[in-house]
């Protein structure tokens, strides 16, 4: 017991940390419109498609899967106006590498996007998906 | 409305008119050519023209020399001529390559004609009076794969090339046994056979497709061009070759036609023949869809034509397998009918589903009246 008495670190702890009882602030991840809109586009706008490292365009895609799927069903279609027709075409091509690789409930909200782009960019979007060269 | 005309259910590769356009030759996606010919109101089989072994690519009518090239998926050419008893006689012309000939133009003099192939060279022909039969002479740096389309600038010596290598070039196809020295153009001022004047790409920013159809302006100092990403391409060579593409809603296009300085037309898979148009500043931007007719296009089902169908044809499905548009499948070819590239009033369509069209401007601009026009 004399040991531990001589050291006073014990007072600078944060007790408050250890409380699971604690008021949290509300997380600003809760409100998703304008920062998950403004995501999408820096994720579109630095897409990798010249590059030929599979690795970096594979951890591209999970960044840009996350952000698709988090995106709530009714801001599809304002996230998809806020685009300009080569984010759309890049956006269509993301869409379809995530048909490729389904996971937990993906597709459907990939169907959403899906649907929403082609409303706005057509089927020209689609074929340039197939002939171009620069894969994401 | 358009006028159109229905050959059956083959698919018409290629088309062709002669000068008054009271003949028409086309292709059944065969290696036959009929030549058709509008008598007393009514087209009538003339004749058929039976000489290639294989699929014929390719017809070009010569208007004032009336002869007729057809080129052939079998490697060859024939010049065709009429004799005194009306009847075509073939000319082989050696055109000294190992694979399918894909397109067919006659110059504008008709003194020489362009073949593009599959053997990645562009055949340039013209006949040799000493030992009367056709020579061709080739053109091949740098082109990289197969030659899709093709199309002469207005002063007969430089040549546009569309191919699979995603490339657009302007080359030289002057033959000096035959013509003189060129002038110099807004593409340069030597020209000697073969020199590339130009290559353009067709995949800026990584999205590419193959090039479907090319075409000069009547002025020769634009050339537009259609690509398989949808895209219709516009080049200046007035301006320094700046170029102006817009990637378009619609599916790909298949040929493409100007029918003035600064207007043009594009046809292809969406079954429907598009009007662009470039702007004072050199910028290209759609202008309208020419094909109003029959709006047949309903996006929803309602209730009511349900129950009409099911009563009317016991059908319970709804659906409508026709298209909206004229043309029932793609449009594979367009060519000028009345006017000129300067000035077209009339232009002719021709399809996947055995259908020619001829769309008329006048009767197209009383539809279009809502559509501005900059």
């Amino acid at each position: 017991m004399a040991k531990n008495t001589s050291s006073s670190a014990f007072r600078k702890i944060d007790v408050d940390q250890y409380n699971e009882d604690n008021y949290k602030e509300d997380d600003c991840g809760e409100s998703q419109s304008p920062p998950n809109i403004e995501a999408l586009k820096t994720v579109l706008r630095n897409a990798p498609i010249s590059s030929r490292n599979q690795m970096v365009k594979d951890a591209a895609l999970n960044v840009v899967m996350q952000v698709l799927l988090s995106v709530k069903s009714s801001q599809i279609e304002e996230a998809v106006n806020a685009l300009d027709r080569d984010h759309l075409d890049i956006l269509m091509k993301y869409i379809y590498r995530g048909f490729e690789t389904p996971s937990e409930g993906s597709s459907g909200q990939l169907l959403a996007w899906h649907e929403k782009v082609h409303a706005v960019a057509g089927v020209g979007c689609i074929v340039r998906v197939l002939t171009d060269k620069k894969r994401v | 409305m358009p006028e159109s005309l229905s050959f059956g259910i083959d698919p018409i590769t290629a088309h062709a008119w002669n000068k008054d356009r009271t003949k028409l030759a086309i292709s059944p996606n065969s290696p036959e050519v009929h030549i058709y010919h509008f008598q007393r109101g009514e087209w009538k089989l003339e004749e058929i023209l039976k000489e290639h072994d294989l699929k014929v690519t390719g017809i070009d009518w010569a208007p004032n020399t009336n002869r007729i090239v057809t080129c052939s998926a079998d490697r060859n050419a024939y010049v065709w001529t009429q004799s005194e008893d009306k009847k075509w006689k073939p000319t082989l012309v050696l055109l000294r390559i190992n694979r399918a000939a894909t397109c067919v133009r006659w110059s504008p003099l008709e003194n020489k004609f362009a073949v593009g192939s599959g053997a990645r060279l562009i055949s340039v022909c013209y006949f040799e009076k000493e030992n009367d039969w056709w020579v061709s002479k080739h053109i091949k740096k740098p082109i990289r794969s197969t030659v899709t389309c093709l199309d002469w600038h207005p002063n007969d010596v430089l040549l546009a090339a569309g191919s699979t290598d995603f490339k657009v070039r302007v080359f030289s196809a002057y033959i000096k046994e035959i013509e003189d020295r060129p002038v110099s153009t807004s593409w340069g001022s030597k020209m000697p056979l073969g020199l590339m004047m130009a290559e353009f790409s067709n995949s800026t920013n990584g999205a590419g497709g193959w090039v479907h159809s090319v075409n000069f302006s009547s002025s020769g100092d634009r050339i537009a061009w259609v690509g398989h990403d949808s895209s219709i391409s516009v080049a200046d060579a007035s301006k320094g070759m700046a170029v102006s593409v817009i990637r378009t809603d619609f599916l790909p296009f298949l040929a493409c036609l100007w029918v003035s300085e600064n207007r043009l037309i594009a046809a292809g898979h969406g079954c429907c023949p598009m009007l662009f148009e470039v702007n004072e500043t050199g910028k290209v931007q759609f202008a309208g869809k020419l094909d109003a007719s029959l709006k047949k296009e309903s996006s929803g089902v309602s209730a009511m034509k349900k129950f009409q169908s099911l009563d009317r044809q016991a059908r319970t499905e709804t659906n409508d397998t026709s298209l909206g548009t004229l043309h029932q499948n793609a449009i594979t070819s367009v060519c000028l009918h009345t006017g000129n590239k300067a000035n077209a009033t009339k232009f002719s369509t021709a399809g996947v589903d055995g259908l020619l069209a001829i769309w008329d401007f006048n009767n197209l601009e009383s539809a279009m009246r809502g559509l501005k026009f900059n």
